[in-house]
């Protein structure tokens, strides 16, 4: 068993072999510039972005002329949604989204609200789903664009996207959504899910890192300005040489993950709860966020009376992301913890395992066994514990913050 | 993250975790921080009768940092009068150390832990008025 043992697949995934192996090729021997027209290097570049089009198209059960090559999701989410906040300025100023968004769609928003757009950002329920009543009521008449994730990154659950896909479709909404944490993961149908504009990208589901696609539906068509100038590549959408090499084996992960992603869908839901089982035997732990409408690989639990940068620190032995982001420059806990409603003692007390198809049995036991030894003895070091154990109410304690 | 391995070394062998009786005369508690903020730090120290520090413990809930910054303090106390203890700075807590420049508030925290703790004694045995606590900045 190699260590540390990856549990953070919703962060990345490796690439899988046989991706890589499609790859190569389109690096060395096929190195045309599929925009090369007058030779055959630029032909064999441009059927084979093309094939891979096809198995992203297919993937969500699009058109591949309703692909667009990008950078990644961030540069999907942004040129949906300034593309169409852009493109449908005139109807209107007015943006729904929600707080527990991606940055990529929330600081997106903000620099929209730069330019003079109005945004919403809707409070999720404490499960972490968003009330269609309350999506509902949050349209007004110059509302143009509304975007919401298919699934967390941070909590894993599932919104109910078909459903405001409904709504917005008949209100006359360009409806965008981040499926970055749904794609290869969850099945999306994009001739019964009503998405206008919908971001996905290879590096969350076994391909490289540096490629994604944005899809633009056609049938209503769906405008969007471009944000990137140049070539007029991707029918004027998004200017820039295409990384051939990239896009294949984009392709190739999207072919393996509509093949495969119902069996390893089962397995990983089993390992997961297997895990889940494990921890729940430790007092005070919560999970976080709806567990019913969840990818199969995500859990996201507060171990109380721990703060989750020493567990982190405690559990080297498995790669994992903590909510709480004393990770980073900031000290704040998570965002998304806090939207639905957590306290910041379990929001600081966060982990996020996510699972992968390459995660085994194994390494679970080994990660249950680890965790209970360690936030056993973290809560041995821990004040609040031995507060907890004494009868005090936590709330009633008056802290000199600082 | 880069710790460095002192902090390392302190967060897996932490010295002196325990309690003492916060009841009993000689003791003398500070807790200091808030979970909303992170981190919370419970520092002890028993005195002995002629004013010096004979023993400390401490429970921290925090980062590698916190718990590192108060272990290390248990140990400096000790042997110390209240006056030298007080006199101990964030900066030589943060230096020995090695805190990144984001883990100061660790080191701030702890000298606050053993000045909250010394003037818990003092109020115990009538020798001071309990300070005012540092004003909240996160929320």
């Amino acid at each position: 068993m190699k260590l540390p043992i990856y549990l953070d697949y919703s962060a990345t995934t490796p690439v899988d072999p046989r991706v890589a192996e499609k790859m190569i090729p389109y690096l060395t021997e096929h190195f045309g510039n599929p925009a090369s027209r007058s030779h055959a290097y630029g032909w064999e570049a441009e059927k084979a972005v093309e094939d891979a089009r096809g198995h992203v198209a297919a993937l969500i059960n699009a058109d591949p002329k309703e692909i667009v090559w990008t950078s990644g999701a961030t540069e999907g989410n942004n040129l949906a949604i300034k593309g169409a906040a852009h493109f449908y300025k005139g109807k209107g100023r007015h943006i729904i989204t929600q707080k527990t968004e991606h940055k990529a769609v929330l600081d997106t928003c903000r620099e929209l609200e730069r330019q003079e757009f109005e945004v919403t950002y809707l409070d999720p329920e404490q499960n972490g789903i968003v009330d269609l009543e309350k999506f509902k009521a949050a349209i007004r008449p110059d509302t143009i664009v509304a975007t919401i994730m298919f699934v967390n990154n941070e909590i894993g659950v599932i919104q109910p996207v078909e459903q405001i896909a409904e709504i917005c479709r008949s209100k006359g909404i360009i409806f965008h959504c981040d499926a970055v944490q749904a794609a290869g993961k969850l099945e999306i149908d994009l001739q019964k899910f009503k998405a206008d504009l919908l971001t996905i990208t290879a590096h969350k589901m076994y391909g490289p890192k540096g490629i994604g696609a944005l899809y633009i539906r056609r049938k209503p068509r769906v405008r969007i300005e471009a944000q990137i100038h140049g070539g007029g590549h991707e029918r004027g959408m998004r200017s820039g040489t295409l990384p051939t090499h990239q896009i294949v084996g984009f392709g190739e992960a999207a072919r393996l993950a509509k093949l495969e992603m119902a069996t390893d869908n089962e397995r990983i839901r089993g390992l997961r709860d297997r895990l889940l089982n494990g921890i729940r035997d430790l007092e005070e732990v919560y999970v976080n966020g709806d567990l019913e409408h969840r990818i199969p690989g995500n859990l996201n639990v507060s171990f109380n009376f721990v703060e989750g940068e020493s567990l982190i620190m405690a559990i080297k032995d498995i790669a994992v992301s903590s909510g709480s982001a004393c990770t980073s420059a900031s000290l704040e806990p998570s965002y998304v913890l806090r939207a639905l409603g957590r306290s910041d003692e379990l929001a600081h007390s966060s982990i996020r395992f996510t699972l992968g198809k390459y995660t085994t049995a194994e390494e679970i036991e080994f990660a249950i066994d680890l965790i209970k030894r360690k936030v056993n003895k973290l809560r041995e070091l821990s004040p609040l514990w031995e507060m907890y154990k004494e009868g005090v109410d936590l709330n009633s304690v008056q802290w000199a913050a600082h | 993250m880069a710790y460095s391995d002192k902090v390392i070394e302190h967060y897996e062998n932490p010295r002196n975790v325990g309690s003492f009786d916060k009841g009993d005369e000689s003791v003398g508690t500070g807790m200091v921080g808030a979970p909303a903020c992170g981190d919370v730090m419970k520092l002890q120290i028993r005195v002995n009768d002629s004013g010096i520090i004979e023993d400390a413990r401490f429970k921290t809930y925090g980062c590698g940092s916190a718990i590192a910054s108060s272990s290390l303090v248990t140990e400096w106390v000790k042997g110390k009068s209240l006056e030298d203890a007080g006199n101990i700075r964030n900066t030589q807590i943060a230096e020995e150390l090695a805190l990144p420049p984001v883990k100061i508030h660790c080191s701030i925290l702890a000298e606050d832990a053993i000045k909250a703790a010394i003037t818990d004694y003092r109020k115990k045995h009538g020798l001071e008025q309990p300070a005012e606590q540092p004003a909240c900045k996160a929320a």
